[in-house]
């Protein structure tokens, strides 16, 4: 916070609202280029994981260990043509892309990546974590809809009826959190995750099913294999983005990047105690927050490696009348523990 | 009992856990990927790649223009035309072979009673234009030359087996 008095005190000479929104733009600018950067480099880890794991090596011609790969990627899709469909709508068309990424971006506003690390410290961050996380459908259903194609259309319907599913236990799984943190505030969600068991006092443990059920439904809400149906290129070529190409194709792709990021990086704030150390010894700090946000990450990427996609009606399945009434039981449990203070996690 | 272990093993993800083991495993195993241009995977003698013409030590070419190779050709790649020699021997004006037509399936080598049509162990090739892969007699009897060397090697050190 130090570096912020710092520059106030260099622009001293401009009005204070401009003053104010500067500092704000640099702020943002200080978690967005990290946030494109690891996209970037995400999308080489998943090539290299997944070559990995099918005994290759992965990508490793374009710089050493092929560590300017996404650089090459993403000059490729910059120097590409945009083509939009002659039967599409135009306007919808173009800016579906855009309303993919918007809200992926959006949300790291309220992410603490350390105790005092934050954008925007509101008091119902983990409300507008749930409001924005389910604004990223939008862009996929106008962009299926604006396609005028109907493999397009079938994926967005397909995506919108999935996000839809897994957004409800999704938002229950949050509750059990909010239950036994007593604050939508995510700073103060870790810090009640604070105690002397080191990391088994963190809500992993107490909220288990819940934990493992929001990462579930956190891939599902992204998309990701083995909920991948509104791509299934297998079955409709590539869904909702089928009819796009060259910028207007990477910006679903950087979306659908950011929104993992962002996935593991609520997983590990919520259940795993975002900056707090697991080792007694090593300081609290960003770094944890970094690691354990990886550690999602790779779990990601090595659910793709390794499930087939699920079928529709088993997605549904799942969702509905597996996910749905554990959640809905567990909050139960967690309610009963917060109510009778037990220990070690609720102790009053 | 069954029903409950079932159930036991779907809450528990038992089976989702043991495929993620199994892929985990290959994570860290030793990779087999053959890094083309600088490694190569050993070449057996009897690869069969970029066709060429023979010819005898004295610089006569071999084919008598029987046309077997033409005839058991199961892609129907090859086309043969021939007229008699000035010193009577029947020899061929055209061996064309389309490259793309090709299924490099050896069969016209095996037919080949005089050894003249073969099929080298040079893979490497490639055309810029589709005319590019239509070779023409001229261009099979250079790449015999070329590469007549491996070829007569190969030849030997395979001879018990053909």
């Amino acid at each position: 916070m130090n570096i912020v008095a710092l520059i106030e005190a260099q622009l001293t000479w401009l009005p204070a609202p401009a003053v104010v929104t500067l500092i704000i733009v640099l702020k943002i600018l200080c978690i967005v280029v990290p946030v494109m950067g690891s996209v970037a480099y995400l999308t080489l880890a998943e090539r290299k994981v997944i070559g990995f794991i099918q005994v290759r090596i992965g990508p490793n011609r374009v710089g050493p260990l092929g560590l300017l790969q996404p650089i090459a990627d993403a000059l490729k899709l910059l120097c590409k043509e945009v083509i939009v469909p002659s039967g599409s709508n135009r306007f919808l068309f173009l800016v579906a892309p855009v309303l993919a990424l918007g809200p992926a971006l959006a949300a790291w506003a309220v992410i603490p990546f350390d105790a005092e690390l934050i954008l925007a410290d509101i008091s119902a961050g983990l409300l507008y974590i749930l409001a924005l996380t389910s604004l990223g459908v939008y862009g996929i259903i106008v962009a299926g809809w604006a396609s005028n194609s109907k493999y397009a259309f079938l994926g967005a319907m397909r995506s919108a009826a999935q996000i839809v599913s897994y957004e409800i236990p999704m938002g229950f799984a949050l509750v059990g959190v909010l239950v036994a943190a007593g604050s939508l505030n995510l700073g103060q969600i870790v810090e009640a995750q604070r105690g002397g068991l080191g990391l088994f006092s963190w809500f992993w443990l107490p909220l288990f099913p819940l934990f493992v059920i929001y990462f579930i439904s956190g891939v599902a809400e992204t998309n990701r294999a083995p909920f991948d149906v509104s791509e299934g290129e297998s079955e409709i070529v590539a869904g909702f983005h089928v009819e796009y190409a060259g910028m207007a194709f990477a910006l679903f792709f950087l979306a659908e990047y950011a929104n993992m990021i962002l996935i593991s990086g609520l997983t590990a704030v919520l259940f795993l105690g975002g900056w707090l150390s697991p080792i007694p010894g090593i300081p609290d700090g960003i770094h944890w927050f970094i690691a354990k946000t990886a550690f999602f990450l790779f779990l990601f990427l090595w659910f793709r490696a390794t499930f087939p996609r699920y079928r529709y009606d088993q997605i549904m399945r799942l969702g509905w009348k597996i996910f749905l009434p554990i959640t809905i039981v567990w909050i139960i449990v967690v309610s009963a523990m917060v109510v009778w203070n037990v220990p070690p996690w609720f102790a009053a | 009992m069954n029903t409950v272990i079932s159930y036991f093993k779907s809450l528990t993800l038992w089976e989702l856990v043991k495929g993620l083991h199994l892929t985990g495993g290959y994570l860290i195993k030793r990779k087999i990927t053959i890094q083309y241009p600088e490694e190569k995977t050993p070449q057996s003698p009897r690869f069969r790649g970029l066709h060429a013409l023979r010819r005898y030590p004295n610089g006569e070419e071999r084919c008598i223009a029987c046309k077997l190779c033409e005839a058991v050709c199961p892609a129907l790649a090859i086309t043969i035309e021939s007229e008699p020699r000035e010193d009577g021997t029947r020899r061929t004006t055209r061996y064309d072979i389309d490259l793309t037509k090709c299924i490099f399936c050896g069969f016209c080598e095996e037919s080949c009673p005089v050894d003249s049509i073969v099929e080298t162990r040079h893979f490497e090739y490639h055309g810029e234009q589709r005319g590019d892969l239509l070779m023409t007699k001229q261009n099979l009897l250079a790449n015999g030359d070329r590469f007549e060397a491996q070829i007569a090697a190969d030849r030997a050190s395979e001879s018990r087996y053909r």
